[in-house]
C-alpha cells in the first residue's frame, strides 16, 4: 500500500513499523508532527514531555527495560538533552534507541542553523540522513537494528525540507517487539567514573565497528553513470544534486557518521573531480579533507541558508544568478493573531517603557514594530535568567522597569529551575507568565498545564499558582489581558516590588477561543485618524483614507481596540 | 517533464489545504510527486509559499528561482514577492486581491498602486482573477480556495474528473455541492 506522507508523518510509520514500543518530545518546528503521527498508533505508548531532556530520559528508562524507543526534537533540543545524550552513548542502548533531531537550515522557525551532525562525532554514535519520505520510514527501522546489534543509540537527522515535505511511501506491517524486561547491570548503567572509563573503550571499539559498517552499508550507495563529475553529497541536498547534476556520478552517503572514508576514496579514484553538495557546514566535506582526498564544496556552495537546485547550479556556474526584481514591497512579517491574549500585555509593557527579556513562542512576535516590546530572546526558558542577571549587574538603575516574559509552555519547559534560582539568590525578579492554555505557535499541543496528555487521556493540570508557590514565590497575581487597565495597574505596580513577583496573565489563544464575540466597528464621524489603535499592531485595524477600519472578517471583538480609543469611536 | 507549481499567498487563506489537493491529484493521476512548505513561525499571518512538483520521477521538492512553471498567487503583493520563481515561459495566475500587511496596514509603508502592471513587465503568461467575486457568485465566499483551483487546473494537464474526486473527498460533505460548482465556475473563468 501506497500513502502521501511528510517526512515526519514518515518518520512515525516508520517508529510504528519498527516495533517501537514508547515515544516521547517536546514540540518543536519542524520536528512536531512525528510526535502527533505516532499517537495515531495505540501500540506506541507516546507522550508530550515537559522538555526534551525529561522526554530523553523518560526513553531512556523505557530502554532498559527492553523497549524499543524514539524521542524527537528540533535541532535546539538536542542541546537541551545533551548530557543525557552523551551519556548514553556510554550506556547504550538495550532496546533500539532512535533519536530524532530535526535541523532548521534558513532558520524557518528557529533561532539558529546549528548542523546536528557534528552532535553525532561528538557523542560517537552513528548517524543516518535521510533524502525522501520513503527513507525517513525505512530508515528508522534500519536505526533500530543497528541500535540493537552495535549497543548504541542511532542520530536520525532530518532537515525542515524533508521533515515538511510530502511524498509517496510505501507501506509495511508492524514488526511487534515485546520488551525483553529489566536486567540490572551496574557496570553498564551506572557511569561512576571507574565504569565509564571501561565504557569509554567499549564506545571506541564500537565505532571502530560501525566504521566497518558504514564502509559497506548498502543505502552508502554510488550511482555511476559519467565519472567526469563525481558528486558526494547527503540528506535533502542528494535531491537538488539529482536536478542539477542528472548524469554525474553520485556517492550518496546514508550513514555519514562514522565517516565512510574508504568507500569515499576508492569513488573519488575514479573521477575526475569530485564536489560535495550539502546544507550548512562542511561536515562531508571536512571528512575528506582530513583524509587528504581531493574536493571542492564550500568555497562554492553557500554556508548560510538552505540549498535548492538553482542555487547549486549557480554554484557551479551552470547557471546565472537571476536578478532580483528592484520593486519595493512591503515586507509581510508575521503577527500576532487579531484577538491574541499577548497583544494587551505587550501594548502595555510598549506603553510603560518596560525592558522586557523574552523568550520562545508565538509571543517572541510582541518584539516586532508597531509592539516593540521585547529586549532579547535568547533560548527556551532564558527569559527569567536573562532579568534576574540584569537586575543583579545593574541594581535599582534597572530593576524598577524590568520584566521577564515567558510563555506557559515554555515556563514548564525550562522556566522553573531559573525562577528557583530567584527565590533562593534573594532577586526581586518580576515574571510575566502568558498563559493562553496550550503550545500555540507549534500548532497547538498539550503540556503539563492543559489537563490531558498527548494520547488524549485527562490528567491533572498543573495550576502555575501552585507552582509558583511551591517554589516560594509569595506574590502571584492572575490578570485578564483583555482588561487594559488592569493589565497595566498591576504590572506597573508589581515591577517596583521589592520581591520576587509572577503575574499569570490567563486567557486562552484566539484561535482555540469558542467564545464568539461581535467584531466591532469604527464610527466614522467620530474618528479622528489619531492611529492610536493602529499601536495594537492587529491584522483586523488599518487606516483608510486617514479613518481606522476594522475588517469584520478577522475582528474576534476583543475590544482592545475600543479601551485604547480616546474618542470612544469604536465599539 | 516534471512540472512545478508554487502557491503563494498570506497565513490563514488556506494555501497549504490548497496544494495537499493538488498534490493527492497528482497522486491518483499516476505521478511522482513532492510538495514542500514550512510551519510554525511562518503560519502566523507572514507570507506563506507552497512548492508543489510532479512528474515521472521527482528529485527536488524545491523550486528554485526561474523554476516555476505556474505561480498561484491567492494575494498580489505576494505574487510580485515571488516572482523570481517564475519560468522565462511561466504562467502567473493571480487572485485580484489585496491583503494588508501590517506596515502598511499602520501607516508605516504604502501598498503598491499598480501590483498588476509591474507583475506583467515580468510574466510572459499573465492571467488575472477575481476570485472573491467568482466565489461571491456560487453563494459561498469560502469557496475561493476551490475556485483558484478551477483556474489552476485548466493551466495544468491533470483530468477534471481526477480534481473533483479529491475535492469531494476533503471538503465538508455539506459543502460537496457548491465546491464542485466553484470548481467549475474556476475552471471556465476567462
Amino acid at each position: 500500500m501506497k500513502a502521501f506522507l511528510s517526512g515526519d508523518e514518515a518518520v512515525a510509520r516508520g517508529a510504528y513499523e519498527a516495533g517501537i514500543n514508547v515515544a516521547s518530545a517536546y514540540p518543536g518546528t519542524p520536528s512536531t508532527e512525528i510526535l502527533e503521527a505516532i499517537a495515531k498508533y495505540p501500540e506506541i505508548y507516546s507522550t508530550w514531555s515537559p522538555n526534551e531532556k525529561t522526554a530523553f530520559d523518560f526513553c531512556s528508562g523505557a530502554s532498559f527495560g527492553g523497549a524499543r524507543v524514539l524521542v524527537a526534537m528540533k535541532h535546539v533540543g538536542l542541546n537541551v538533552c545533551a548530557d543525557s545524550f552523551f551519556s548514553m552513548s556510554y550506556i547504550g542502548a538495550t532496546g533500539g534507541f532512535v533519536v530524532v533531531s530535526c535541523d532548521d537550515p534558513e532558520m524557518h522557525s528557529s533561532q539558529n542553523e546549528q548542523d546536528n551532525r557534528h552532535y553525532a562525532r561528538a557523542a560517537k554514535v552513528p548517524l543516518l540522513e535521510p533524502s525522501s519520505s520513503q527513507e525517513a520510514k525505512d530508515f528508522v527501522k534500519i536505526a533500530v537494528e543497528i541500535s540493537e546489534k552495535f549497543d548504541t543509540p542511532v542520530l536520525l537527522r532530518l532537515t525542515t525540507r524533508i521533515s515538511h515535505s510530502k511524498g509517496i511511501v510505501e507501506l509495511g506491517d508492524r514488526n511487534e517487539h515485546t520488551p525483553k524486561g529489566y536486567v540490572k547491570d551496574f557496570k553498564k548503567r551506572v557511569i561512576l567514573p571507574a565504569n565509564a572509563r571501561v565504557r569509554h573503550r567499549v564506545v571506541e571499539n564500537r565505532l571502530k565497528e560501525l566504521k566497518d559498517f558504514s564502509e559497506n552499508f548498502e543505502f552508502n550507495k554510488i550511482e555511476d553513470i559519467d565519472t567526469s563529475v563525481g558528486v558526494i553529497t547527503s540528506g535533502v541536498s542528494y535531491n537538488y544534486t539529482k536536478e542539477v547534476f542528472p548524469t554525474a556520478s553520485i556517492l550518496k552517503l546514508a550513514m555519514s557518521y562514522p565517516f565512510p572514508s574508504e568507500l569515499c576514496r576508492r569513488f573519488a579514484k575514479r573521477c575526475k573531480k569530485v564536489y560535495v553538495i550539502e546544507e550548512n557546514d562542511p561536515f562531508i566535506e571536512e571528512n575528506l579533507k582530513i583524509e587528504g582526498i581531493k574536493c571542492t564544496g564550500k568555497e562554492k556552495i553557500p554556508l548560510v541558508g538552505e540549498l535548492n537546485p538553482t542555487k547549486v547550479a549557480v554554484s557551479f556556474g551552470l547557471q546565472k544568478a537571476k536578478k532580483k526584481t528592484t520593486f519595493k514591497i512591503p515586507p509581510r512579517p508575521p503577527v500576532l493573531c487579531p484577538g491574541c491574549p499577548h497583544t494587551g500585555v505587550f501594548y502595555t509593557i510598549n506603553k510603560l517603557k518596560l525592558v522586557a527579556t523574552g523568550d520562545i513562542g508565538c509571543y517572541t512576535l510582541g518584539g516586532l514594530p508597531p509592539l516593540n516590546a521585547m529586549d532579547s530572546c535568547v533560548c527556551m526558558g532564558a527569559s527569567i535568567g536573562n532579568a534576574f542577571g540584569l537586575e543583579k549587574a545593574l541594581g535599582s538603575e534597572i530593576k524598577d522597569r524590568l520584566v521577564a516574559v515567558i510563555g506557559d509552555s515554555t515556563f514548564f519547559h525550562t522556566g522553573i529551575p531559573p525562577l528557583i534560582d530567584v527565590v533562593y539568590n534573594k532577586g526581586k525578579t518580576t515574571v510575566l507568565i502568558l498563559d493562553n492554555r496550550t503550545t500555540a505557535m507549534t500548532g497547538h499541543q498539550e503540556h503539563p498545564g492543559t489537563g490531558k496528555t498527548l494520547m488524549g487521556e485527562k490528567t491533572v493540570a498543573l495550576d502555575l499558582v501552585d507552582v509558583c508557590k511551591g517554589i516560594g514565590v509569595k506574590h502571584t497575581y492572575t490578570i485578564d489581558p483583555y482588561d487594559l487597565a488592569e493589565t497595566k495597574r498591576v504590572i506597573s505596580r508589581e515591577v517596583k516590588r521589592n520581591a520576587p513577583s509572577v503575574i499569570i496573565s490567563k486567557r486562552e489563544c484566539i484561535l482555540l477561543s469558542k467564545k464568539k464575540r461581535k467584531p466591532l466597528k469604527v464610527d466614522e464621524e467620530t474618528c479622528t485618524g489619531c492611529k492610536l489603535c493602529l499601536r495594537l499592531g492587529c491584522p483586523a485595524i488599518s487606516l483608510q483614507e486617514e479613518k481606522a477600519i476594522v475588517d469584520e472578517t478577522l475582528c474576534t471583538g476583543c475590544t482592545l481596540c475600543a479601551q485604547v480609543c480616546p474618542k470612544d469611536a469604536i465599539g | 517533464m516534471t512540472k512545478s507549481i508554487l502557491i503563494c499567498g498570506v497565513g490563514g487563506q488556506g494555501i497549504l489545504l490548497s496544494s495537499d489537493i493538488l498534490a493527492e491529484v497528482c497522486m491518483n493521476s499516476g505521478y511522482d510527486m513532492k510538495k514542500s512548505e514550512v510551519h510554525g513561525m511562518a503560519q502566523r499571518g507572514g507570507s506563506v509559499i507552497s512548492h508543489v512538483r510532479y512528474g515521472e520521477k521527482v528529485h527536488s521538492p524545491l523550486i528554485g528561482e526561474g523554476g516555476a512553471d505556474i505561480i498561484l498567487s491567492y494575494e498580489k503583493l505576494e505574487a510580485l514577492r515571488n516572482l523570481s520563481y517564475i519560468e522565462k515561459n511561466g504562467t502567473v495566475i493571480v487572485n485580484d486581491m489585496a491583503i494588508l500587511p501590517i506596515p502598511v496596514a499602520s501607516g508605516e509603508v504604502e501598498y503598491p498602486q499598480d501590483v498588476i502592471d509591474k507583475i506583467k513587465k515580468h510574466a510572459s503568461n499573465l492571467v488575472v482573477i477575481d476570485g472573491l467575486g467568482i466565489a461571491k457568485s456560487t453563494g459561498n465566499i469560502r469557496t475561493l480556495n476551490v475556485v483558484l483551483l478551477g483556474v489552476l487546473a485548466r493551466h495544468i494537464e491533470l483530468a477534471y474528473e481526477n480534481w473533483l474526486a479529491v475535492i469531494e473527498e476533503r471538503v465538508p460533505k455539506k459543502t460537496i455541492e457548491v465546491n464542485k460548482l466553484a470548481f467549475e465556475s474556476g475552471y471556465r473563468s476567462k
